[in-house]
Formats: C-alpha cells, structure tokens, sequence
C-alpha cells in the first residue's frame, strides 16, 4: 500500500540512546502520503521513543530518517518540524503558565495551509469556551483536544501522536477517531503510538508491532483477522 | 519638624525613600536572576558583578569616550548584554548539561575574576559618577525633601520591571519564554531555536544588571565590591519571593527595601539583617517563597 504513495517518513536502522541506555536497535520502516500507521506493542518496547527519536528528543540517535526527502539524522532538533511534524506528547505538554489560547497559538506555523483558529473551535467547541483558562486547568479530554488542536494549526501535515486516548472517557475516545478519520481524508500522514488495540485496528492501515527496541512484525489492516493470536501473544492481553 | 504620634514623619519618610531606592535596584537586580533562573535553572552569581561592570562602563564611558549618562543608560546595558550573550555561548554553554553546581560555580568564579580586575585596576576606594545635569536638584514635598534622580530611579526602574513583567507574561515572545521554562524539549519539536531563546534570555537577564549599575553609578559609590555587597541581600530576597517567579521577585525586591527602610527608622540595629530574619521565617513557613510555587 505504501509503496503507490509518496514517501513521507523513511527510517533505516535507527539507533536510539538515553545515556549509556540503548532503547532502539535498528528500526525500518517507511509511512506514506496520507497513511494512517500504527506502533503497538508493551509499555517500554520502545514505540514513544521511536517517535522522540524522529523528533530528535532522544540523548542520541543513529540511522537514517528521512521526512519528504530530506534526512534529518545530523539536523538540530528545532529545524524538524519545519518540514511539517507536528508532535503530540504522550503527557501532552500543555503549559501551565500560558492559557488555552496561548497554548493553541504557541507553535509556530510550519507550512502555510494550517487549519484555521476558527475551524479548530468548531471542531472543539470546548475549547472556544474555555480559551482563557490555565491550560492545565482543562479536563483531560480537552487538553487532549487542545495538544491535538495545538498541532494542527501550524499546519502540520505528518502527525506523531503518542497515547491520545489514555486515560480518556469511551466518548471522547470516539470523537478523537472521528477527527483521525477526518484528517485522514484531508491527506494527512499519521504514525499513532497506542496502547488501546480496539481504537486503533478500525481506523489504521497498518500496524508495526515492537518489542525490546525492534520492529517485530508488520500487520496490514486486512492482515488483521487473519493475525489476531499472533498480536494477542505479543501485546500480552 | 511635623511629627504624628511621636513619629517624625520627616525621618520616616526619608528612611522609607531610601528603601525604596534599594528597593529598586533589589527589584531590578532579583528580575534579571529570576529572568535566568527560570529558562536555564542556573543561578548567576556573576550578577552582582554584573552590575558593579554596569557601573563602572557608565564611568568609563563618561571618562574616555565622553559619553553622557543617558546615552550610557542605553549604550551599557547593551555592551553588557552582548558580554551575557558570550558568557553564556563560550562558558556556560559547554557545561549546560553538567549538574548545576557547576554553573554556579562558574559563574561564581566569573565574579571574582570581575572584582579581581577592577580592584587591581581603580583600586577599591569609590570613584564617583555626577547626577545627570537634567535631574539635579529636588523638589520639596510636605513631609520630605524628594532629590530628582532619586524619584528618577524609583520610576525608571519601575517601568523597566513593569515592562519587562508585561513582556513575559503577556506577549507571544514571553509565552515561549515561559512555555520554555516549563518544557524545552518540547518547545523545540515544536521549531523553536531553543539555545538561541537561551543565550538571549541570559543576554537580557544580565542587560537588566548593567541598567541598574548605571542608574546606581550617581547614588552609590562606583567601586569593585559594590555588586557583592548587594548580590547577598539580592539572594536572599530571590528566596523569600520564590526564585523563577517575574512577578514575586519585583515586588519582593522594591517590598524588602520598604521593610528595611522601615527597620532603619524604628530599629536602626537590625536594619542589616531584617531580611534574612524575614527570609529564615518565609523558608520556615513557605519553603517555596512567597511567590513560588511548592514543587
């Protein structure tokens, strides 16, 4: 599937350190235009560190990444969202001292076709409402929203998202689906950490399974059926 | 002489001048450590040296390139930016990543290296630096006599802390300033020069010293040791506020000068050591100061 879309996100044989510690042993994998790919596996397998290794948040990194053509293994970590990342942490970094609306507008815009303020409150009424309280005084669904609302704005057309939906209410979890779809449609390219296989299988169209710091297994969506036992032995549930 | 209750408001009112004078400078000077400490969780010990090099610029500029106290109030502050701006690329820089001892001892280090050279070079006798021909004089108020450059400093320095408090708390630029201060790493995924946010916010927070050694230079003596007789009460007031707190270290700082003025009129005894009694208490009370918030 991947292979009929541009390339957006090449990775080969990336290394990832925090000190003396190695978390990633050469990881591959390469995301398309418009592709909606999920990282599954235990908690310390390595996937949020593979998305702060794209992002250049790791001590150390080796390898190669490649994001729409450019490789960005030796580039300071400020230049990379330049080329249209937009990173959504897994404790979603929303700041105390600034307002929701400070927070939505702190990022600066990346590319020029971001989505618009007003469009960012249609689609999260909530935080039109509450745009001038602490950012942290948000429920977590909302400064979920708000992380996600953050990112879209500077027009951010490749998205790592880490663990959107932990700890969420089953209703927001279904409207955060929703807006996944929906930036789906709009071509967006999204590479989504999650722990909660049942959000996930509906909405993704591929599936890396990690464990130990590899990539353990690649599960098309309509693989899915037919590797059910497999990814049940590997996430452990 | 006018007196209320025994009071001699003449006495009073002067002694509460002076301490909001020191109050000033205490304010101006706990900002630009707040400014730092906040983005960089280093303490700068270089800062008192910083404002006695403000101090001393002003003189010199005036001595040998004739150059006036309001152009110096301008020119200092932004020679002595650009030395913060250095020290903080070639020193401070390299061992950013080392536990924080080592900054504050190398900023310690920065300190005595400083007062070392200005000893050996004037001496530490005071030079002394002429009120502004514009601010000469005062102007006589019931209960006082209000010298000019005095009322100036309480005002320049007032907005200089307004201004800056307004910058950092209610602009784009201080939004990534505090978004900074909570979370760097992530404020760089987002394509935000983090270092360069760094080496500027340390550049302003040692230009904000300089300015106050300028505006220092016509009421204290201009000699080697003056920043480090002041940067110990600085430090003690950045603790009662809170440290990392713009808005706790101003009004901690002009409110500790009123407190020691207040204690120069009542209990002239204790007028050295008020605020580290009222710091021991605060960190009695409140470890965190007044303003800071409890980690």
């Amino acid at each position: 599937m991947s292979t009929t879309r541009p390339e957006k996100i090449r990775i080969n044989d990336l290394h990832a350190f925090y000190g003396e510690s190695h978390i990633l042993h050469g990881i591959d994998m390469s995301i398309g235009q418009g592709e909606l790919v999920t990282l599954l596996g235990r908690n310390g397998a390595g996937r949020s560190t593979t998305l702060k290794a794209i992002m250049s948040m790791v001590g150390r990194r080796t390898g190669s990444i490649v994001i729409n053509g450019t490789e960005t293994i030796d580039m300071p970590a400020h230049k990379i969202a330049h080329l249209g990342m937009g990173f959504c942490p897994e404790e979603r970094g929303i700041f105390s001292s600034l307002n929701v609306e400070e927070n939505l507008m702190l990022p600066p815009a990346v590319r020029s076709d971001g989505v618009s303020v007003e469009e960012i409150y249609e689609m999260f009424p909530n935080l039109y409402e509450r745009r001038y309280s602490q950012g942290t005084r948000l429920s977590g669904g909302e400064q979920q929203m708000l992380a996600l609302a953050r990112i879209l704005r500077t027009g951010a057309n490749i998205l790592l998202l880490d663990e959107i939906t932990e700890g969420l209410a089953p209703v927001i979890v279904q409207k955060l689906a929703e807006v996944l779809m929906q930036l789906k449609g709009r071509g967006l390219t999204i590479l989504l950490v999650e722990q909660n296989f049942r959000f996930a299988a509906p909405i993704a169209d591929r599936h890396y399974v990690m464990e130990h710091g590899h990539i353990v297994e690649e599960v098309h969506a309509h693989e899915l059926e037919a590797k059910t036992e497999l990814l049940n032995t590997y996430l452990g549930v | 002489m006018a007196t209320f209750m025994g009071i001699n408001l003449f006495g009073l009112f002067g002694q509460l001048l002076v301490g909001l004078i020191n109050g000033s400078f205490y304010a101006l000077l706990s900002l630009g450590l707040a400014i730092i400490f906040g983005l960089l969780k280093i303490i700068n010990f270089a800062q008192g040296a910083i404002y006695m090099l403000g101090a001393f610029a002003a003189y010199l500029a005036l001595q040998y390139f004739g150059i006036g106290y309001w152009a110096a109030l301008i020119v200092v502050p932004l020679v002595v930016g650009l030395l913060g701006v250095l020290m903080e690329r070639f020193l401070i820089r390299p061992i950013a990543n080392e536990d924080h001892l080592y900054s504050l001892l190398l900023t310690f280090g920065v300190a005595l290296v400083l007062q070392g050279m200005f000893t050996h070079m004037f001496g530490s006798s005071g030079l002394s630096y002429a009120i502004p021909d514009a601010l000469k004089g005062g102007t006589k108020l019931p209960f006082m006599y209000l010298p000019n450059y005095r009322a100036w400093i309480i005002i320049a320095s007032l907005i200089v802390c307004v201004g800056t408090w307004w910058m950092i708390e209610k602009t784009k630029l201080g939004a990534y300033l505090r978004a900074g201060t909570e979370n760097p790493a992530l404020m760089q995924a987002f394509g935000i020069n983090v270092p360069l946010m760094v080496t500027l916010t340390f550049g302003f927070g040692v230009a904000l010293a300089g300015f106050a050694g300028v505006m220092a230079a016509p009421v204290y003596s201009v000699s080697p040791d003056m920043g480090s007789n002041i940067l110990i009460v600085v430090f003690a007031i950045v603790v009662i506020g809170g440290m990392g707190s713009i808005g706790g270290a101003i009004i901690t700082g002009l409110g500790m000068g009123i407190v020691e003025g207040l204690t120069k009129y009542f209990y002239p005894e204790a007028s050295n050591t008020v605020i580290f009694l009222v710091m021991v208490i605060v960190l009695l009370i409140k470890p965190a100061g007044l303003f800071g918030k409890e980690a």
